[in-house]
């Protein structure tokens, strides 16, 4: 990596500072030296200028502690035909993400602590977004023994999960959320009831009864939405529940919190902004795991993004070869590219509609994030690293897949218009991403 | 290649206008005679090229469409695979560009997959027939049905059928669905909750727990046949519990307030969802369903091919 000494000065002008994890809202400077904040807020005048000073102008534009995704899936090692560690991190970059973390699902399954290094190796080749690995919940994602969680931890990983899988068994979550608790890490888990959902493709309703799809029902998420509280509730330990696709797990949620129980929950971009209809027509950009509900679920999530119930934005991030896409619907493989979207898609369906302000935009994709995983980011107080993001909140854009940085095309908003786009990543006091105007 | 007044596919029935609808059973019509005759044969399609792309195994529909195309002269290939394109090998996006290269002009496609028709017809210029698929549609059935029931009663309009059995596996019902509904019938359906679609309701049919009730309604039973595999997945605990439960008997049928037509796509499980003294007795319409078969697929060939609604009469020749 760069040494913090040969990085130049970066000054970010005149944009809107934002940072919801202290209060800060005003049209201002950032400044940033040896890879620290030195300064978010007022105006700063002149600058001291030792050595190379980088200006940016940022008016118009908005100033941000780095976003940070807290769960993708970058495919290497295994299928590096899809995405690799450097692909991932510079796609993560290019969407104004300073940190991501990577899903264990590979192959072979990120389960030890060498193969949590090899990923940290990769990472830092990459030199582009920060990546955290998360270990595997069980040896193998096979849901049966128990992982080393304690080595992977000590080896960089910051949280465990066998998402990708469900942990069926109740004993085994049991275990992992009593154990996890030595070591302060979220137990990350993939709320899906394996028997009900079996064989599904699709949201189960009235687009799978018309389109003869096997549909996965509510339900198989929601029962282990509350397995999984209640188990919390039983351990002490901190249950982080991803991608969340129904108004019933808001609901389940939300029960949670009010109890005091130590669950925190995600949703992804697409489940607050698309619904089953998408699927109309056998589209397989539109086929995920949880898969797109109705119009009232992607309503009850929004609301529970306003109100807090869910703390967090991840991308899901789920990049695949366009051959497998392209294949009748049930044989496709679930999953969208989201990292280069997230942002637009944030902007375009929660802040336009006025649903949510940019303070919570900002507050839902990089300090919940990094507060809830225990990362560095996630704000601008001086001292802290150097990962910044400068988004444009009014540029619009028409989503071209062959544009992205990563090497998936899948995504569902193919050819859609949004608005909200990255400007500067910038990672530990270095520009990693800077976009081309 | 210009575009027939049914489109450039037929996929399903869902997305057809009730005057589509009336056409193809309109067209039917006049290629019934061809069938009846001892020369069964007009060059109606004489040099155009079919293939048959069945993905799983069919008998009847195979042999219902090759009757079709081969009374209406034209040449066709079948190629019948078990298994899915991926089991194969060879995805079927690749299997429809060899097929395009080979400068075919339709293709009839069964397969297991919902929506393979459609995906298949959007990647080539040809023609392509849904002949079933997966659990989504099976259009021409759904059609030959129609004209069926027809025949016995002029007009669809206004008239009961209750769909009965495994709705949620069946591409014979969704068909029947949107074709009957569209043509002004009321349609039901009746089975096991477990055998229903759970957004049944949503599909703007009436929803019979028990067979005697759908009995006592309907004017028309379309039986769906149960597939075995149905036992095995769990959906219901005995083939033998589904007879004395939901089948269609005698005994219920006779204390019936009216005569009831008694359908069934085939091939049928005699003592399971319909008993043999109705399968063979004096309400089945099950062989003239058969026979409708034909002539409702050398229709929609026929129009699929551009031919003029209007000449399907000096079509079939004289």
């Amino acid at each position: 990596m760069t040494t913090p000494a040969s990085l130049p000065v970066v000054l970010l002008r005149g944009g809107r500072v934002l940072d919801p994890s202290s209060g800060l809202d005003t049209v201002g400077d950032v400044l940033l030296r040896d890879g620290k904040i030195e300064h978010a807020g007022a105006s700063l005048g002149e600058v001291r200028r030792d050595g190379d000073l980088m200006e940016i102008d940022c008016r118009g534009q908005v100033i941000s502690p780095g976003f940070v995704d807290v769960h993708c899936h970058l495919r290497e090692p295994g299928r590096e035909d899809v995405e690799t560690i450097a692909t991932g991190a510079r796609a993560a970059a290019a969407g104004g993400f300073t940190a991501v973390c990577a899903m264990p699902n590979t192959d072979p399954v990120t389960d030890n602590q060498a193969a949590v290094g090899f990923i940290i190796r990769q990472a830092q080749r990459a030199d582009a977004a920060r990546v955290y690995p998360i270990g595997a919940i069980s040896v193998g994602q096979k849901g049966e023994a128990l992982a080393e969680f304690g080595e992977m931890i000590g080896a960089g990983a910051v949280a465990v999960s066998d998402d990708g899988k469900p942990v069926a068994s109740a004993q085994l979550m049991r275990t992992a959320l009593e154990y996890a608790r030595a070591f302060g890490v979220p137990v990350a888990d993939h709320c899906e009831e394996p028997t009900l959902a079996a064989g599904g493709a699709m949201n189960e309703g009235i687009v799978s009864a018309r389109l003869g799809l096997k549909g996965i029902p509510d339900e198989a998420e929601e029962i282990m939405v509350i397995r999984d509280i209640l188990l919390s509730r039983r351990t002490g330990g901190h249950v982080h529940l991803c991608h969340m696709s129904t108004k019933g797990s808001v609901e389940l949620i939300r029960w949670g919190k009010e109890r005091g129980i130590k669950v925190t929950a995600e949703v992804c971009p697409h489940h607050i902004s698309l619904t089953e209809d998408s699927v109309e027509g056998y589209n397989t950009n539109a086929k995920m795991n949880p898969p797109l509900r109705t119009a009232a679920d992607v309503e009850a999530l929004q609301q529970a993004v306003k109100d807090g119930t869910i703390d967090l934005v991840a991308t899901d991030h789920a990049p695949h070869h366009y051959d497998e896409k392209e294949r009748e619907f049930a044989d496709a493989p679930n999953g969208i590219v989201g990292l280069e979207t997230a942002l637009a898609v944030l902007v375009t369906h929660l802040v336009r509609p006025g649903i949510i302000d940019y303070p919570t935009l900002v507050e839902k994709m990089s300090c919940a994030p990094a507060r809830v995983f225990g990362l560095q980011g996630g704000n601008l107080r001086r001292g802290s690293v150097a990962d910044v993001t400068v988004f444009d909140p009014s540029r619009e854009w028409i989503v071209e897949p062959k544009e992205f940085l990563t090497k998936g095309r899948n995504s569902p908003y193919n050819g859609m218009r949004l608005q909200g786009r990255t400007l500067c990543t910038i990672v530990g006091g270095r520009v990693v991403y800077q976009r081309v105007i | 290649m210009s575009v027939a007044p049914i489109g450039k596919d037929l996929l399903g029935l869902e997305h057809l206008s009730a005057e589509q609808i009336q056409l193809i059973l309109d067209t039917a019509g006049p290629f019934k005679d061809v069938s009846l005759r001892a020369i069964k044969k007009v060059p109606t399609l004489r040099g155009m090229t079919i293939v048959n792309l069945f993905f799983e195994a069919s008998t009847r529909t195979r042999i219902s469409f090759e009757f079709a195309e081969k009374r209406l002269s034209a040449d066709t290939v079948n190629v019948a695979t078990s298994g899915s394109s991926v089991q194969k090998g060879e995805t079927l996006v690749d299997t429809a560009r060899n097929l395009e290269a080979m400068k075919i002009d339709m293709v009839v496609i069964r397969h297991g997959a919902s929506g393979a028709p459609k995906f298949l017809a959007e990647r080539i210029a040809s023609n392509v027939i849904n002949a079933g698929d997966g659990t989504h549609e099976h259009p021409t059935q759904g059609l030959l049905d129609m004209l069926t029931l027809r025949d016995r009663w002029g007009s669809l309009a206004g008239r009961r059928v209750c769909i009965c059995g495994d709705v949620l596996h069946s591409r014979v019902a969704r068909s029947n669905i949107w074709g009957l509904k569209k043509m002004g019938a009321e349609v039901a359906v009746c089975g096991p909750r477990s055998l229903l679609p759970n957004a049944i309701d949503q599909l703007g049919v009436h929803v019979f727990s028990r067979i005697e009730e759908a009995i006592e309604w309907a004017e028309a039973l379309n039986i769906l046949r149960l597939q075995l595999e149905r036992m095995q997945g769990g959906y219901i605990p005995s083939l033998r519990e589904y007879n004395r439960v939901f089948g269609v008997t005698r005994e219920r049928l006779e204390r019936a307030p009216r005569d009831v037509i008694v359908m069934h796509p085939g091939p049928m499980n005699r003592g399971v969802e319909i008993d043999s003294d109705v399968a063979d007795g004096p309400h089945s319409v099950i062989l003239d369903q058969v026979t409708n078969g034909v002539a409702i697929r050398m229709a929609v060939l026929y129009l699929l091919a551009g031919g003029r609604p209007e000449l399907a009469d000096a079509a079939k020749g004289s």
